[in-house]
Protein backbone atom coordinates (compact mmCIF):
# COMPACT_ATOMS: atom_id res chain seq x y z
CA UNK A 1 0.00 0.00 0.00
CA UNK A 2 1.88 3.05 -1.51
CA UNK A 3 0.82 6.55 0.85
CA UNK A 4 0.06 9.00 -2.17
CA UNK A 5 3.03 11.68 -2.29
CA UNK A 6 2.02 14.85 -1.58
CA UNK A 7 2.26 17.65 -4.90
CA UNK A 8 3.98 20.72 -4.32
CA UNK A 9 4.31 23.69 -7.00
CA UNK A 10 7.00 25.85 -8.38
CA UNK A 11 8.73 27.66 -11.03
CA UNK A 12 11.55 26.37 -13.44
CA UNK A 13 12.45 29.85 -15.78
CA UNK A 14 8.93 31.18 -15.01
CA UNK A 15 7.06 28.14 -15.89
CA UNK A 16 4.34 27.17 -13.07
CA UNK A 17 4.66 23.64 -12.70
CA UNK A 18 3.29 21.04 -10.53
CA UNK A 19 5.62 17.93 -9.26
CA UNK A 20 5.66 14.99 -6.49
CA UNK A 21 7.92 15.82 -3.62
CA UNK A 22 10.27 13.47 -3.93
CA UNK A 23 11.29 14.63 -7.35
CA UNK A 24 14.54 15.92 -7.72
CA UNK A 25 14.64 19.87 -10.37
CA UNK A 26 16.22 17.85 -13.13
CA UNK A 27 13.14 15.21 -13.55
CA UNK A 28 10.76 17.70 -12.88
CA UNK A 29 12.55 20.04 -15.68
CA UNK A 30 12.33 16.88 -18.26
CA UNK A 31 8.92 15.92 -17.33
CA UNK A 32 7.84 19.26 -18.62
CA UNK A 33 10.43 19.19 -21.64
CA UNK A 34 12.96 22.34 -20.02
CA UNK A 35 16.26 20.90 -21.20
CA UNK A 36 19.55 20.66 -18.53
CA UNK A 37 22.71 19.33 -20.08
CA UNK A 38 24.04 16.70 -17.59
CA UNK A 39 27.13 14.32 -18.32
CA UNK A 40 26.98 12.12 -15.44
CA UNK A 41 23.51 11.68 -14.78
CA UNK A 42 21.94 8.29 -16.31
CA UNK A 43 18.59 7.11 -15.91
CA UNK A 44 18.19 4.08 -13.99
CA UNK A 45 21.01 4.77 -12.07
CA UNK A 46 21.30 6.50 -8.91
CA UNK A 47 22.43 10.35 -8.58
CA UNK A 48 25.25 11.51 -7.60
CA UNK A 49 25.67 15.36 -8.80
CA UNK A 50 29.26 14.14 -10.01
CA UNK A 51 30.13 16.58 -13.23
CA UNK A 52 28.24 19.94 -11.81
CA UNK A 53 26.98 20.73 -15.50
CA UNK A 54 23.21 20.37 -14.58
CA UNK A 55 24.14 23.51 -11.75
CA UNK A 56 21.12 25.57 -11.59
CA UNK A 57 20.06 28.53 -9.57
CA UNK A 58 17.05 28.61 -6.91
CA UNK A 59 15.83 32.08 -5.82
CA UNK A 60 16.58 32.80 -2.21
CA UNK A 61 19.88 30.66 -2.34
CA UNK A 62 23.29 32.18 -3.18
CA UNK A 63 24.86 29.04 -4.19
CA UNK A 64 24.46 27.23 -7.57
CA UNK A 65 22.45 23.70 -6.72
CA UNK A 66 23.43 20.61 -9.44
CA UNK A 67 19.46 19.73 -10.58
CA UNK A 68 20.16 15.85 -10.67
CA UNK A 69 20.07 16.18 -6.90
CA UNK A 70 18.40 18.56 -5.62
CA UNK A 71 14.73 17.62 -4.26
CA UNK A 72 11.93 20.20 -5.33
CA UNK A 73 10.20 22.22 -2.27
CA UNK A 74 6.96 24.39 -2.21
CA UNK A 75 7.02 27.71 -3.89
CA UNK A 76 10.66 27.07 -5.55
CA UNK A 77 11.58 29.55 -8.08
CA UNK A 78 14.50 27.68 -10.38
CA UNK A 79 16.55 29.54 -12.91
CA UNK A 80 17.96 26.58 -15.41
CA UNK A 81 18.78 29.07 -18.36
CA UNK A 82 20.70 32.20 -17.67
CA UNK A 83 24.32 34.14 -18.87
CA UNK A 84 25.54 32.67 -15.68
CA UNK A 85 24.68 29.42 -15.54
CA UNK A 86 25.66 28.97 -18.91
CA UNK A 87 29.28 30.77 -18.23
CA UNK A 88 29.66 28.46 -14.99
CA UNK A 89 28.55 25.17 -17.04
CA UNK A 90 31.50 26.05 -19.76
CA UNK A 91 34.02 26.98 -17.20
CA UNK A 92 33.39 23.31 -15.54
CA UNK A 93 33.54 21.65 -19.14
CA UNK A 94 36.86 22.89 -19.80
CA UNK A 95 38.02 22.22 -16.37
CA UNK A 96 37.33 18.30 -17.41
CA UNK A 97 39.28 19.03 -20.68
CA UNK A 98 42.00 20.45 -18.66
CA UNK A 99 42.15 17.86 -16.39
CA UNK A 100 42.98 15.04 -18.50
CA UNK A 101 44.52 13.81 -21.57
CA UNK A 102 41.52 14.33 -24.02
CA UNK A 103 43.00 14.15 -27.75
CA UNK A 104 39.36 14.21 -29.43
CA UNK A 105 41.25 13.40 -32.74
CA UNK A 106 42.69 9.99 -31.90
CA UNK A 107 40.18 8.61 -29.38
CA UNK A 108 38.10 5.69 -29.84
CA UNK A 109 34.95 7.29 -28.97
CA UNK A 110 35.63 10.59 -31.49
CA UNK A 111 32.42 11.51 -32.73
CA UNK A 112 30.48 9.45 -30.30
CA UNK A 113 31.38 11.00 -27.25
CA UNK A 114 29.18 13.00 -25.09
CA UNK A 115 31.97 15.30 -23.73
CA UNK A 116 32.47 16.33 -27.26
CA UNK A 117 29.14 16.85 -28.03
CA UNK A 118 28.70 18.68 -24.90
CA UNK A 119 31.47 21.05 -25.79
CA UNK A 120 29.33 21.58 -28.53
CA UNK A 121 26.11 22.66 -27.76
CA UNK A 122 27.58 24.79 -24.95
CA UNK A 123 29.75 26.40 -27.50
CA UNK A 124 33.21 26.24 -25.67
CA UNK A 125 35.62 26.77 -28.48
CA UNK A 126 38.60 26.57 -26.41
CA UNK A 127 40.21 25.90 -22.76
CA UNK A 128 41.14 28.74 -20.96
CA UNK A 129 42.98 26.85 -18.35
CA UNK A 130 45.90 24.96 -19.06
CA UNK A 131 46.24 22.02 -19.59
CA UNK A 132 47.72 19.59 -17.11
CA UNK A 133 48.96 16.89 -19.12
CA UNK A 134 49.22 14.41 -16.26
CA UNK A 135 50.88 10.95 -16.59
CA UNK A 136 48.12 8.51 -16.51
CA UNK A 137 48.04 4.54 -16.82
CA UNK A 138 45.84 2.92 -19.45
CA UNK A 139 45.04 -0.55 -18.06
CA UNK A 140 44.57 -2.85 -20.92
CA UNK A 141 44.85 -6.10 -19.08
CA UNK A 142 41.15 -7.11 -19.66
CA UNK A 143 40.59 -9.84 -22.69
CA UNK A 144 38.37 -7.90 -23.97
CA UNK A 145 38.23 -4.35 -22.61
CA UNK A 146 40.34 -0.80 -22.17
CA UNK A 147 39.89 1.71 -19.81
CA UNK A 148 42.42 4.55 -20.46
CA UNK A 149 42.40 7.39 -17.58
CA UNK A 150 43.40 9.65 -19.75
CA UNK A 151 40.23 10.20 -20.77
CA UNK A 152 38.08 9.70 -17.68
CA UNK A 153 36.30 12.85 -16.35
CA UNK A 154 34.93 10.69 -13.06
CA UNK A 155 31.39 10.64 -13.83
CA UNK A 156 31.31 7.65 -11.75
CA UNK A 157 28.48 5.70 -14.19
CA UNK A 158 30.53 2.83 -13.92
CA UNK A 159 31.06 2.20 -10.70
CA UNK A 160 27.01 2.49 -10.07
CA UNK A 161 26.34 0.15 -12.93
CA UNK A 162 28.46 -1.98 -12.14
CA UNK A 163 27.27 -2.04 -8.18
CA UNK A 164 23.61 -1.16 -9.06
CA UNK A 165 22.67 -2.88 -12.01
CA UNK A 166 25.30 -5.93 -12.53
CA UNK A 167 25.79 -6.13 -8.59
CA UNK A 168 29.49 -6.77 -9.26
CA UNK A 169 30.77 -3.74 -7.66
CA UNK A 170 34.32 -4.47 -9.37
CA UNK A 171 34.72 -0.50 -9.97
CA UNK A 172 35.02 2.07 -7.17
CA UNK A 173 36.80 5.25 -6.70
CA UNK A 174 40.44 6.07 -5.12
CA UNK A 175 41.86 8.81 -4.05
CA UNK A 176 41.23 12.34 -4.05
CA UNK A 177 41.52 15.80 -5.74
CA UNK A 178 43.96 15.36 -9.17
CA UNK A 179 44.81 12.09 -8.20
CA UNK A 180 41.46 10.82 -7.84
CA UNK A 181 40.79 7.50 -10.10
CA UNK A 182 38.43 5.05 -11.32
CA UNK A 183 39.79 1.38 -9.86
CA UNK A 184 38.91 -2.34 -10.26
CA UNK A 185 38.74 -4.49 -7.09
CA UNK A 186 41.27 -3.00 -4.82
CA UNK A 187 43.40 -1.19 -7.41
CA UNK A 188 44.66 -4.07 -9.52
CA UNK A 189 44.71 -5.03 -12.99
CA UNK A 190 40.99 -4.68 -14.45
CA UNK A 191 42.31 -8.72 -16.21
CA UNK A 192 43.16 -9.98 -12.78
CA UNK A 193 40.01 -8.65 -10.68
CA UNK A 194 37.85 -11.95 -9.73
CA UNK A 195 34.48 -9.67 -9.40
CA UNK A 196 34.56 -8.90 -12.59
CA UNK A 197 31.90 -10.72 -14.63
CA UNK A 198 32.64 -9.53 -18.29
CA UNK A 199 29.44 -7.77 -18.64
CA UNK A 200 30.19 -4.72 -20.65
CA UNK A 201 27.74 -2.76 -18.86
CA UNK A 202 30.30 -0.05 -17.60
CA UNK A 203 31.70 -0.18 -21.32
CA UNK A 204 29.17 1.18 -23.21
CA UNK A 205 27.89 3.62 -20.47
CA UNK A 206 30.95 5.04 -20.15
CA UNK A 207 30.21 8.86 -21.73
CA UNK A 208 33.73 8.85 -23.00
CA UNK A 209 36.44 6.86 -24.75
CA UNK A 210 37.93 5.96 -21.33
CA UNK A 211 36.30 2.64 -21.53
CA UNK A 212 36.46 0.77 -24.85
CA UNK A 213 36.25 -2.58 -26.54
CA UNK A 214 39.14 -3.77 -27.49
CA UNK A 215 40.67 -3.79 -31.59
CA UNK A 216 38.37 -0.95 -32.11
CA UNK A 217 40.21 2.49 -33.28
CA UNK A 218 39.75 6.17 -34.16
CA UNK A 219 36.35 7.26 -34.08
CA UNK A 220 35.03 3.13 -33.92
CA UNK A 221 33.86 3.09 -29.90
CA UNK A 222 30.02 3.45 -30.38
CA UNK A 223 28.37 2.67 -27.33
CA UNK A 224 24.74 0.87 -27.19
CA UNK A 225 22.66 2.41 -24.21
CA UNK A 226 19.42 0.95 -24.83
CA UNK A 227 20.01 -1.69 -22.17
CA UNK A 228 19.60 0.10 -19.37
CA UNK A 229 16.51 1.49 -19.11
CA UNK A 230 15.02 -2.15 -19.88
CA UNK A 231 17.01 -3.66 -17.26
CA UNK A 232 15.75 -1.26 -14.57
CA UNK A 233 12.76 -1.43 -15.34
CA UNK A 234 13.06 -5.42 -15.13
CA UNK A 235 14.72 -5.32 -11.74
CA UNK A 236 12.04 -3.26 -10.30
CA UNK A 237 9.21 -4.75 -11.25
CA UNK A 238 8.00 -1.54 -12.94
CA UNK A 239 6.94 -3.63 -16.30
CA UNK A 240 3.99 -5.15 -14.68
CA UNK A 241 2.18 -1.98 -13.81
CA UNK B 1 42.70 47.00 -45.19
CA UNK B 2 44.77 48.71 -47.61
CA UNK B 3 43.85 50.54 -50.75
CA UNK B 4 42.18 48.01 -52.71
CA UNK B 5 39.21 47.40 -50.50
CA UNK B 6 40.72 43.58 -49.99
CA UNK B 7 41.14 41.80 -46.77
CA UNK B 8 45.33 41.21 -46.07
CA UNK B 9 45.44 37.50 -45.22
CA UNK B 10 47.59 35.51 -43.98
CA UNK B 11 48.06 31.79 -43.35
CA UNK B 12 50.97 30.09 -41.28
CA UNK B 13 51.88 26.48 -40.08
CA UNK B 14 53.15 25.86 -37.21
CA UNK B 15 53.47 22.39 -35.23
CA UNK B 16 50.78 20.97 -37.37
CA UNK B 17 50.23 18.03 -40.00
CA UNK B 18 48.82 20.29 -42.55
CA UNK B 19 45.37 19.31 -43.08
CA UNK B 20 43.91 22.49 -41.87
CA UNK B 21 45.54 23.92 -44.74
CA UNK B 22 44.12 21.10 -46.78
CA UNK B 23 40.26 21.53 -45.29
CA UNK B 24 41.01 25.50 -46.27
CA UNK B 25 41.82 24.34 -49.81
CA UNK B 26 38.59 22.16 -50.01
CA UNK B 27 36.26 25.15 -50.13
CA UNK B 28 37.06 24.52 -53.54
CA UNK B 29 35.58 26.86 -56.00
CA UNK B 30 34.48 28.99 -53.14
CA UNK B 31 38.44 30.13 -52.84
CA UNK B 32 37.70 32.12 -56.29
CA UNK B 33 34.96 33.98 -54.97
CA UNK B 34 37.18 34.55 -51.40
CA UNK B 35 39.70 35.61 -53.84
CA UNK B 36 37.42 38.80 -54.65
CA UNK B 37 37.91 39.94 -51.34
CA UNK B 38 40.95 38.97 -49.98
CA UNK B 39 44.67 39.32 -50.64
CA UNK B 40 46.83 36.50 -49.54
CA UNK B 41 49.95 38.47 -48.75
CA UNK B 42 51.61 34.91 -46.92
CA UNK B 43 50.66 31.05 -46.72
CA UNK B 44 52.32 27.78 -45.61
CA UNK B 45 54.00 27.48 -48.72
CA UNK B 46 55.35 30.85 -49.94
CA UNK B 47 59.03 31.32 -50.01
CA UNK B 48 59.48 34.77 -48.72
CA UNK B 49 61.65 34.65 -45.11
CA UNK B 50 59.77 37.34 -43.28
CA UNK B 51 56.03 37.74 -42.02
CA UNK B 52 54.72 40.35 -43.73
CA UNK B 53 53.76 43.82 -41.53
CA UNK B 54 50.41 44.98 -41.35
CA UNK B 55 48.15 42.20 -41.79
CA UNK B 56 44.48 41.88 -41.06
CA UNK B 57 43.67 38.42 -40.95
CA UNK B 58 46.26 35.52 -40.20
CA UNK B 59 45.11 31.79 -39.81
CA UNK B 60 47.86 30.21 -37.78
CA UNK B 61 47.30 25.79 -38.40
CA UNK B 62 49.48 24.01 -35.35
CA UNK B 63 50.58 23.90 -31.63
CA UNK B 64 53.72 26.31 -30.75
CA UNK B 65 56.35 23.77 -29.85
CA UNK B 66 59.50 24.79 -30.77
CA UNK B 67 62.27 28.28 -29.84
CA UNK B 68 61.27 29.24 -33.48
CA UNK B 69 57.49 28.81 -33.45
CA UNK B 70 57.15 30.74 -30.26
CA UNK B 71 59.21 33.49 -31.77
CA UNK B 72 57.33 33.23 -35.10
CA UNK B 73 53.83 33.80 -33.31
CA UNK B 74 55.05 36.72 -31.31
CA UNK B 75 56.24 38.31 -34.74
CA UNK B 76 52.73 37.44 -36.36
CA UNK B 77 50.59 38.99 -33.48
CA UNK B 78 52.29 41.79 -33.48
CA UNK B 79 51.84 42.12 -37.18
CA UNK B 80 47.92 40.60 -37.19
CA UNK B 81 44.89 42.52 -36.37
CA UNK B 82 42.72 39.44 -36.31
CA UNK B 83 44.62 36.29 -35.09
CA UNK B 84 42.50 32.45 -35.96
CA UNK B 85 43.63 29.55 -34.26
CA UNK B 86 42.73 27.10 -37.12
CA UNK B 87 42.38 23.35 -36.14
CA UNK B 88 43.04 21.38 -32.74
CA UNK B 89 46.49 21.68 -32.78
CA UNK B 90 46.71 25.56 -32.51
CA UNK B 91 43.59 25.29 -30.49
CA UNK B 92 44.46 22.62 -27.75
CA UNK B 93 47.90 21.54 -28.41
CA UNK B 94 46.34 18.03 -29.59
CA UNK B 95 48.38 15.29 -31.06
CA UNK B 96 52.01 17.47 -30.86
CA UNK B 97 51.18 17.90 -26.92
CA UNK B 98 50.90 13.88 -26.56
CA UNK B 99 54.53 14.50 -25.97
CA UNK B 100 53.90 16.72 -22.75
CA UNK B 101 53.20 13.82 -21.04
CA UNK B 102 57.09 12.47 -21.28
CA UNK B 103 59.06 15.72 -22.17
CA UNK B 104 61.25 16.86 -24.67
CA UNK B 105 64.55 14.74 -23.89
CA UNK B 106 62.50 11.77 -23.68
CA UNK B 107 61.19 12.36 -27.29
CA UNK B 108 63.97 13.43 -28.54
CA UNK B 109 66.11 10.33 -27.47
CA UNK B 110 63.29 8.33 -28.88
CA UNK B 111 63.27 9.61 -32.13
CA UNK B 112 67.03 10.27 -32.60
CA UNK B 113 68.34 7.52 -30.56
CA UNK B 114 66.92 4.88 -29.70
CA UNK B 115 65.03 4.35 -33.47
CA UNK B 116 68.02 5.55 -35.29
CA UNK B 117 70.25 3.01 -37.26
CA UNK B 118 73.13 5.26 -38.51
CA UNK B 119 74.90 7.63 -36.39
CA UNK B 120 72.84 8.14 -34.23
CA UNK B 121 72.81 12.01 -32.39
CA UNK B 122 70.12 14.51 -31.24
CA UNK B 123 70.52 17.24 -33.74
CA UNK B 124 71.90 20.77 -31.98
CA UNK B 125 72.14 22.64 -35.19
CA UNK B 126 69.78 24.46 -37.97
CA UNK B 127 66.62 22.64 -36.21
CA UNK B 128 65.34 24.44 -33.81
CA UNK B 129 65.36 23.72 -30.34
CA UNK B 130 62.00 22.44 -28.86
CA UNK B 131 60.23 24.26 -26.10
CA UNK B 132 59.99 21.70 -23.09
CA UNK B 133 56.38 21.76 -23.63
CA UNK B 134 53.91 22.01 -26.71
CA UNK B 135 51.45 24.63 -26.14
CA UNK B 136 48.11 25.59 -27.48
CA UNK B 137 48.85 29.27 -29.38
CA UNK B 138 46.44 30.93 -26.91
CA UNK B 139 48.44 29.95 -23.68
CA UNK B 140 51.23 32.22 -25.55
CA UNK B 141 49.51 35.38 -27.13
CA UNK B 142 46.04 36.69 -27.58
CA UNK B 143 43.43 34.75 -29.96
CA UNK B 144 40.90 36.52 -31.17
CA UNK B 145 38.98 33.14 -33.25
CA UNK B 146 39.52 29.77 -32.50
CA UNK B 147 37.65 27.10 -35.01
CA UNK B 148 38.06 23.50 -33.51
CA UNK B 149 38.63 20.42 -35.23
CA UNK B 150 40.80 18.05 -36.91
CA UNK B 151 41.25 19.60 -39.42
CA UNK B 152 37.67 22.17 -39.06
CA UNK B 153 35.21 20.76 -42.05
CA UNK B 154 35.83 23.03 -44.93
CA UNK B 155 32.10 24.63 -44.65
CA UNK B 156 33.51 25.73 -41.54
CA UNK B 157 36.49 27.78 -42.50
CA UNK B 158 34.40 29.02 -45.13
CA UNK B 159 31.93 30.23 -43.28
CA UNK B 160 34.64 31.82 -40.80
CA UNK B 161 36.51 33.87 -43.84
CA UNK B 162 33.39 35.06 -45.69
CA UNK B 163 31.88 36.35 -42.43
CA UNK B 164 35.27 38.05 -41.62
CA UNK B 165 35.43 39.49 -45.11
CA UNK B 166 31.82 40.97 -44.84
CA UNK B 167 32.40 42.33 -41.55
CA UNK B 168 30.79 40.18 -39.63
CA UNK B 169 31.81 38.44 -36.00
CA UNK B 170 31.43 34.64 -37.18
CA UNK B 171 30.07 32.47 -34.50
CA UNK B 172 32.28 29.47 -34.48
CA UNK B 173 29.98 26.30 -33.57
CA UNK B 174 32.20 22.80 -33.88
CA UNK B 175 33.60 20.18 -32.17
CA UNK B 176 37.10 19.15 -31.36
CA UNK B 177 38.57 16.47 -32.89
Amino acid sequence: MKTAAKVKTLTIDGVEVGAREDQTILEVAREHKIHIPTLCWMGGLSNVGACRICLVEVKGVNKLLPACVTRIQEGMEVTVHSERLARYRRQILELLFAERNHVCSVCVSNGHCELQAMAMALEVTHVHYPYQYPKLPVDASHERFVADHNRCILCTRCVRVCDEIEGAHTWDVMARGADCRVITDLAEPWGTSESCTGCGKCVQICPTGALSEKGKSVAEMSKRRQFLPYLTLMREGKHER
Amino acid sequence: MKDNGKVRLATVWLDGCSGCHMSLLDTDERLIDLAQHVQVLWGALVDSKEFPEEVDVTLVEGAVSSEEDLHRIKLIRSRTKLLVSLGDCAVTGNVPAMRNKFGADAVLKRAYLENATLDAQIPREIIPALLPHTRPVHELVTVDIHIPGCPPPADLIFSVLNDLVQGRTPRVVAKFG
